[in-house]
């Protein structure tokens, strides 16, 4: 048990150091896939245990792992990995075109490790301090990346990356202080009464005034990363200016990460509250994000930035399910948080070499993909048919769970997410229909793109929409039982 | 003799935070912020070595150590040196003219007092008068970053709010557990430098670290 928790943590923490060292070299990219392999076999071993076991804390109480973060822990390590083989030839491409120079690709590969490391450590840690900690740093280690090509425009995006998130995840700092706060009038001063465990065993007797204005800080603080409108203003920027790994590894890694440190104080405060105080506000905000982010859908020229917007929306319909709550919508949420992040991750991935063979990301000037590259453009045409929730795709499954939910329990929110996922419908679809069709306008690219990253993501959500093994869905189902 | 005049000197100092805080949000040169800011870490440290003293929490010795070394010299040195190195403009440039901004202040310390008042009734700790005071500063920092054009405000801006928090778990808790107070301090010093090296980022891109040149990115 604490060997693969070790592992996991440390793998990318030397990972980062070595490439560090490692700099500009040829092989950094090989390294930097070595130890993303190490990671993920890590969490697969930590997977089987928590399988085996059942939920487990490593290293004093410090580490904890149950159902709900395992999943989410191999989910990481996976994307993490398939992101690691996509950026390598991907970021040779940026090179060669001189968009990166030496010092750009060592900061690069030292900063892709540490990120993960950040992420891991948010899942991993039992002490809500600490993952605050680790949520701060995962805005530090992407807010260079973000600005990594030092165009005007990237240096906006990171400064509002950093400004927006350094503002709102200070909210959560204060959030996490009440807590605390709430929690040392039982449990008495000191680390046990920021343990997540701990908290959870007396969630009954903590303060339900403090708890619910905690609620809301923590709501603000850590909903600013998920991406949650109004708070949303940082994201399609530092998505459509950073390098397209990064793009994928915050819309498919990060905002999950941020949504599951809401969900563990959803819990405690549910426990806290007798009156479903966390879940309205969960609801709405997620509601409003869906609708909103589909509005704006439309109006984008940039392919990476619409996609950025598909995410705020995907998020606002995960945080909407779990606002609702009780098993099937909470299954839902899980399985959808799943399926958005392995294929946003694979059509980021797609949009990516389109954009560089195309020499632009305005959706206008991106022409006949299929034609030009079979592979790329179906990898994208398929993708967006997935993530537009068609069947037979992982996403149809869990959407359609989400709405049947919403209409038997919140049935005046129905019409509002069928309105939105319509529209977001129609807004995607027809601008990469002319993406992908037509006479290509692209130019041939120096290094072979990589596209089986693109094409197991796809696969997968492919597989889930077809059949959830039943461990899965027993997994998905424990889970669902943690958020209530 | 500490004991009886330690809550009214805590009281005291916190009432001097309040006053730091509308002086950073009224004061108009860069310099004298910096100034300002070191202040306040300052007076932070004190008033933790107090709460220590009074209490006998002696953690808290080492969050005030922590405070000196890194919010009373590290980081004002460091943008001491950033600005000389920058060699940016004395004056700083509001969004919204001062007296107005004063105004927003005290709605906002209003506000701060009424959301504080359930909490600190239910909080055992001496300090707990103080709790309004602490949030009020941290909102008090939060619309200085709003109001100001320039990065490098803003960047105090920043690195106040989290005095403010600071203040504000001595006060509710008599602090947060060492580790995490570490991690935070870690947090604050890596977000400094990496601020630092931005802000060269920027300037060498637009001869300027004035954020409004970063207003492109907006929705069509």
């Amino acid at each position: 048990m604490t060997a693969a928790m070790l592992l996991l943590l440390l793998s990318p923490l030397v990972g980062g150091a070595v490439l560090a060292l490692v700099g500009h070299r040829r092989y950094a990219a090989e390294v930097n896939v070595t130890f993303c392999l190490l990671t993920f076999g890590a969490s697969a071993g930590l997977v089987a245990r928590v399988i085996a076991q059942g939920p487990v804390t490593a290293l004093g109480e410090e580490f904890f792992v149950d159902s709900l973060n395992v999943f989410l822990v191999a989910l990481t390590a996976f994307v993490a990995m398939t992101t690691s083989l996509f950026s390598r030839p991907y970021m040779r491409i940026e090179r060669s075109h001189g968009r990166v120079s030496d010092a750009g690709m060592r900061l690069y590969h030292s900063m892709y490790q540490l990120f993960t490391f950040t992420m891991l450590l948010v899942l991993t840690t039992n002490n809500l301090g600490v993952m605050w900690v680790a949520m701060e740093a995962a805005t530090l280690t992407t807010v260079l990346l973000v600005a990594l090509y030092r165009t005007h425009a990237s240096l906006e995006a990171a400064w509002k990356y950093f400004i927006l998130c350094g503002v709102g995840i200070a909210q959560a700092l204060f959030g996490t202080i009440l807590v605390y706060f709430a929690a040392e009038r039982i449990l008495g001063a000191g680390i046990g009464s920021l343990l997540w465990t701990h908290l959870d065993a007396v969630k009954g007797e903590l303060e339900p005034t403090v708890m619910s204005i905690a609620f809301v800080f923590l709501l603000v603080g850590y909903g600013t990363k998920v991406g949650l409108v109004p708070l949303h203003n940082w994201l399609p920027d530092a998505h459509a200016e950073g390098p397209t790994p990064i793009s994928a590894v915050l819309s498919g890694l990060l905002l999950n990460v941020a949504l599951y440190a809401l969900i563990r104080f959803k819990v405690l405060t549910d426990g806290a509250l007798e009156r479903p105080f966390a879940s309205a506000l969960l609801m709405g905000f997620g509601l409003l994000s869906v609708a909103v982010a589909a509005f704006f859908l439309s109006r984008q020229r940039d392919i990476k930035r619409m996609f950025a917007y598909s995410s705020i929306e995907h998020m606002g319909l995960i945080t909407f399910a779990f606002g609702m709550g009780g098993p099937v919508a909470s299954f839902a949420g899980l399985l959808h948080m799943t399926v958005h992040s392995l294929t946003k991750s694979a059509i980021f991935f797609a949009v990516g070499h389109a954009a560089q063979k195309s020499g632009t990301q305005l959706m206008e000037n991106i022409r006949g993909l299929v034609k030009a590259s079979p592979t790329i453009g179906w990898g994208l045409m398929l993708g967006t048919a997935a993530i537009l929730g068609m069947p037979p795709f992982g996403v149809f499954a869990s959407e359609f769970l989400i709405l049947t939910t919403a209409i038997a329990q919140q049935p005046w929110a129905a019409p509002i997410l069928l309105v939105s996922l319509g529209v977001s419908f129609a807004a995607i679809f027809g601008k990469v229909q002319s993406m992908v069709f037509g006479e290509p306008t692209t130019a041939r690219l120096p290094h072979r793109p990589a596209l089986m990253p693109v094409f197991t993501h796809l696969a997968l959500v492919l597989l889930l929409g077809l059949y959830i093994p039943p461990y899965l869905a027993d997994w998905y189902r424990r889970a669902a039982q943690l958020i209530g | 003799m500490l004991q009886h005049y330690g809550p009214q000197l805590i009281n005291l100092l916190a009432a001097v935070l309040l006053l730091l805080a509308f002086a950073m949000l009224s004061q108009r040169r860069i310099l004298s912020l910096i100034n300002l800011f070191a202040a306040q870490g300052a007076v932070l440290c004190v008033a933790t070595v107090l709460v220590a003293s009074v209490t006998g929490q002696s953690h808290l010795y080492w969050s005030a150590g922590v405070t000196l070394l890194l919010k009373v010299l590290l980081l004002p040195w460091i943008l001491h040196r950033l600005i000389r190195r920058l060699n940016v403009k004395w004056d700083v440039e509001t969004l919204l003219n001062i007296p107005t901004t004063m105004l927003v202040g005290i709605v906002l310390v209003i506000l701060a007092f009424n959301l504080a008042a359930p909490i600190s009734q239910l909080a055992g700790t001496v300090t707990r008068s103080t709790l309004g005071i602490a949030m009020a500063s941290v909102l008090l920092s939060f619309l200085m970053m709003i109001t100001r054009s320039k990065a490098v405000p803003q960047v105090v801006g920043f690195l106040s709010m989290e005095n403010g928090l600071f203040f504000a778990a001595t006060a509710a808790v008599y602090g947060m557990p060492m580790v995490v107070e570490l991690g935070i301090a870690l947090d604050v010093l890596v977000a400094s430098l990496i601020l630092g090296v931005f802000l060269f980022q920027i300037r060498e891109r637009f001869d300027s670290v004035d954020t409004r040149h970063l207003e492109k990115l907006k929705e069509h």
